[in-house]
């Protein structure tokens, strides 16, 4: 009788453990088979045309990448990206600062309210210039936090954004929004001018984990390097 | 008297900067007796170093048959220095390059050897391939100044963002302009 308990209770816990791991594995292949779709997705332009505005996020790099980003919001038609988020590094005083600016005389031109059409958010950077590259695995996991938060309250259907490190928490975590169906994010990575040769850490690891809808590079050598970008000419 | 109204006349200044960083291998290259002694022999009269965050301070000097000599750390103004400069010579960043570019003046891009992820080399190369500026390192910045002819430098033509505002727009769906 014991025996038999036994080897029902065997049985049962064998029959048990099978059914997790091939729930489990079917967990897993469900969730890879919507990243692929979701990367698969994200390579093709939207496929309904555009009406409304979208609202963007604009993420400010330092010094030459700021002036870069504000080159390409120059040209980029505001009526149809609004309304428009600004995060820069917190340690970064300059960047928001010309933003701002830029967005006070939009509104002056326009006679709205900054408030309206442009909000201003800083954010814990994961990698300072010089910093190595291991403790900045564990800088960039608590800017991760951050950004969780900023994601939350944000929900962009755009994001743009031009390297350094303080893009790719932000990008990770609209990239699962895609996946989760929380939102779907268009995301585009212009890489520095400064990148003649090599992408930048930021620019490869988006590249690499398929986590950009389009990476757009300012050289032709970058481009043949780097096959999926795109090659837009310089911006500056 | 007469000589003061001239050398205003001639007044041909070098401006150094070095933006936001620390880059007293720079500094220390412009501090040194056989730059100085070339960029006196290409006609320069004023040397004025931005020196940011470095910690190395070069010696003043009054000119008198030498090089003047003068210094600061940072400035609002680097656009009037940059504008009232006949030659500069500056740090590898992207910002900095530009802005002497547009202003169409002489430029000397010194790449700093010491930073831990030296990309800035490339755009540096780059345009000094493209005939935009000449590209040195502290070490061989004396032997540059004298072998440069300021006259074999093309202008640089500024890009635009617009093929980059355009790639977005179509992905998105928007109709074009």
């Amino acid at each position: 009788m014991s025996l038999m308990e036994k080897a029902n209770d065997c049985c049962f816990s064998s029959v048990l453990s099978i059914a997790t791991l091939s729930s489990a594995a079917f967990v897993v292949t469900l969730i890879l088979v919507r990243v692929l779709y979701v990367i698969y997705c994200s390579s093709r332009p939207l496929s309904k045309r555009a009406s409304k505005p979208v609202s963007t996020l604009i993420i400010l790099g330092s010094g030459g990448h700021t002036a870069e980003m504000l080159n390409l919001l120059a040209v980029l038609q505001k009526d149809r990206f609004k309304p428009r988020f600004y995060i820069a590094a917190a340690t970064d005083n300059m960047s928001l600062q010309k933003a701002l600016l830029l967005e006070n005389n939009l509104a002056s031109e326009s006679g709205t309210d900054v408030a309206v059409t442009a909000q201003f958010m800083k954010i814990y950077r994961s990698r300072e210039v010089g910093q190595s590259y291991i403790t900045s695995v564990w800088t960039t996991l608590i800017a991760t936090v951050h950004a969780l938060w900023l994601m939350i309250k944000i929900r962009p259907e755009v994001i743009l954004c031009n390297g350094p490190g303080t893009c790719i928490p932000l990008c990770v975590i609209a990239f699962i929004f895609k996946v989760l169906g929380i939102r779907w994010s268009s995301i585009f990575y212009v890489e520095s001018i400064a990148r003649v040769r090599r992408l930048s850490l930021s620019g490869l690891l988006l590249y690499k984990l398929w986590m950009a809808d389009q990476i757009f590079v300012q050289w032709p050598q970058l481009q043949q390097q780097y096959p999926r970008a795109t090659y837009v000419g310089r911006l500056m | 008297m007469g000589g003061e109204e001239r050398s205003e006349k001639t007044r041909r200044v070098v401006f150094v900067t070095v933006g936001t960083t620390c880059f007293d291998a720079l500094v220390r290259a412009m501090d040194s007796e056989n730059v100085k002694k070339e960029l006196l022999a290409k006609g320069y009269t004023h040397l004025l170093i931005q020196m940011g965050r470095g910690s190395y301070v070069p010696t003043k000097s009054e000119g008198e048959g030498s090089l003047s000599v003068d210094h600061f750390t940072f400035s609002s103004s680097i656009a009037d220095h940059l504008r009232s400069a006949s030659l500069v010579i500056s740090h590898a960043g992207s910002g900095s390059i530009f802005e002497t570019l547009r202003l169409r003046k002489p430029l000397i891009v010194v790449v700093n050897e010491d930073l831990m992820d030296n990309h800035q080399s490339e755009l540096a190369e780059e345009l000094a391939n493209r005939k935009h500026l000449y590209c040195a390192s502290p070490q061989t910045l004396h032997q540059t100044i004298a072998d440069m002819d300021l006259n074999s430098l093309l202008p640089y033509t500024p890009g635009h963002a617009t093929p980059v505002a355009n790639h977005i727009n179509r992905f998105l769906g928007f109709p074009d302009d």
